[in-house]
């Protein structure tokens, strides 16, 4: 009997790799990447150094004064007092955001009345820059808290409800066969089914909306200058201070860097099984 | 509309004298297919007046060329697709959706990804709203009963397909279900992986004495596993013979079973049916029987 040689395939049952040996090629790759990132760090913070000493200081900063303001700024507080006051905007707003933006997107994608009552507000409210709408929001909620809250909301509530709503709608049907051939309910099926099965997709759109959030928190403490990071780049831009401007703008790229890998972490936790 | 009365399978074999477990009665399913570019829907008779009996510890296999409706029989068997017309009884009470007197086993083994092998094993039992420490106690004995002791904690992408296809049967164990539909379960795996996993399916089946309906369209795989084929030919799907497979059980390995000559035999005549069940179909409507 002769034995057809097939093009290998994968057998998991008798070759079942090994993490730990697959793991070496990409390590090494994962060093070399590191040490090219740190160099380039480096030397674009050299670069800016030397460079931003030569431009008009109206213009520019550099690393060195962007620090020395950054210094006095933590001996006063004000920097914590802003980090503060946009982080209780931003947390707010954004667990605001997931809970009617999970809610919405679960039913959205799984009735098909609800999706054909609400799609067109939906889609015609994903289109516009929220941005547009901030004024709107400064006569109904004044300038206080509640407008940069519902500002940070709205805009980040999108993403959110879109990306749950597409999860639902993408439950393989093989998955929802498993519920019903074990007779479950429909309440049985959304909770134990659907809701695990769109989790993944849920956590994409709250990557999405946590960066959304911190522009909708910026744009609104330009608008309602109550106080937070925002307000704080006006301050000093008005003061035409710009090393002390920089110092929340960079304290927003360090919280938006920081929020999104956080929350790519609790993609990885809550869907091991879409990390590779 | 006449409704010609198909011939009640006479039973035969050495089970012949077991309870029935399921009984599929003159089942029949038409589909609608949508007509192209404005044409009206036309019918498509997939199963024909379908009927057959399991019995108690059985292991029965429907075999048939793609196109034979076999897996729609089953997954109506089950309760997830409607039958037309014709009654479905397991254990004597007709069933018309999901219950949990049936499980059953996918062909992908479907597991929950979210979900670890004892936790997709207790899946079904959660909704009977068993206790937790009862469902443990159950999906450990059902993890030993596959060999699987130490994958209890394992999600499904870290397990082979061979596994997770055991873990698909704990699952469908655990309810403890009148009977077992299993639906290809196997064609997806290297063949070294189906044959002992074949064997394991015989072994288990003997421990437990489950009364088993299996689809498959791999003749010696409906050999070696059944007490009796049903085998159905295509276009509609209808049942063309039900053979007797007279190997006697604990059997021995595949490969030592293909050589006898009643293997030969039974796979050549079983073969002949499905191939001789080719006939072109009728036109759309009719209902008359060869």
């Amino acid at each position: 009997m002769t034995t057809v040689a097939e093009p290998h395939r994968a057998q998991p049952d008798d070759d079942a790799t090994d993490p730990q040996l697959e793991a070496i090629g990409p390590v090494v790759e994962k060093d070399r990447a590191a040490l090219i990132r740190t160099i380039s760090i480096v030397v674009v913070l050299g670069l800016w150094e030397v460079l931003g000493r030569q431009v008009n200081p109206l213009l520019l900063s550099y690393p060195s004064k962007i620090l020395q303001a950054l210094w006095s700024m933590m001996l006063s507080g004000e920097i914590f007092q802003a980090i503060l006051e946009s982080g209780k905007t931003l947390l707010l707003g954004f667990l605001l955001a997931t809970v009617i933006g999970v809610a919405l997107g679960l039913l959205i994608g799984r009735y098909r009345s609800v999706e054909a009552a609400t799609d067109w507000l939906v889609n015609a409210l994903y289109a516009t820059p929220l941005v547009a709408i901030v004024p709107l929001v400064t006569l109904w909620f004044g300038l206080g808290f509640s407008a940069k809250l519902f500002i940070v909301c709205i805009i980040a509530v999108f993403p959110i409800l879109i990306n749950t709503a597409s999860g639902v709608r993408n439950v393989s049907s093989s998955f929802i066969d498993v519920g019903r051939a074990f007779a479950a309910t429909e309440r049985e099926t959304f909770v134990k089914i659907i809701m695990p099965a769109a989790l993944p997709y849920v956590m994409t759109g709250l990557r999405l909306g946590i960066g959304r959030c911190i522009i909708g928190m910026v744009v609104a403490e330009f608008y309602t200058a109550v106080g937070g990071l925002g307000a704080l780049i006006m301050k000093y831009g008005n003061q035409y201070d710009t090393a002390a401007m920089f110092v929340p703008i960079l304290t927003l790229a360090l919280i938006g860097v920081l929020l999104t890998a956080l929350v790519r972490r609790a993609e990885l936790y809550f869907a091991p099984w879409k990390a590779n | 509309m006449t409704v010609s009365t198909a011939p009640a399978p006479i039973a035969t074999g050495p089970t012949r004298n077991r309870p029935v477990k399921l009984k599929v009665d003159r089942v029949s399913k038409t589909f609608l297919l949508r007509g192209e570019r404005g044409e009206p829907p036309s019918p498509f008779t997939v199963l024909r007046e379908m009927s057959f009996d399991v019995r108690e510890g059985e292991i029965v296999s429907l075999v048939g060329e793609s196109g034979c409706g076999k897996t729609t029989l089953l997954r109506i068997i089950q309760g997830l697709n409607r039958l037309d017309r014709g009654t479905i009884l397991v254990d004597g009470h007709a069933v018309s959706g999901p219950g949990r007197d049936r499980g059953f086993v996918f062909q992908q083994a479907s597991l929950l990804p979210w979900r670890t092998a004892a936790e997709n094993i207790e899946f079904g039992l959660e909704l009977q709203g068993v206790p937790k420490a009862a469902r443990h106690e159950k999906a450990r004995s059902l993890l030993h009963l596959v060999g699987l002791e130490g994958a209890a904690n394992k999600y499904p992408h870290q397990l082979s397909g061979g596994m997770q296809q055991r873990v698909g049967l704990a699952r469908a164990f655990a309810i403890e279900p009148a009977i077992l539909l299993m639906d290809e379960p196997f064609s997806a795996l290297d063949a070294q992986t189906r044959e002992v996993l074949q064997r394991e399916l015989l072994r288990i089946q003997a421990e437990t004495r489950m009364t088993i309906l299996f689809v498959t369209h791999d003749l010696d795989e409906a050999i070696y596993l059944s007490d009796r084929i049903v085998a159905l030919g295509a276009h509609p799907g209808r049942v063309r013979e039900i053979i007797d497979v007279p190997f006697p059980k604990p059997r021995q390995d595949l490969p030592i079973l293909r050589s006898e000559p009643e293997f030969t035999r039974i796979r050549k005549k079983t073969a002949e049916i499905i191939r001789n069940a080719r006939s072109p179909e009728p036109a759309a409507g009719q209902e008359k029987t060869p």
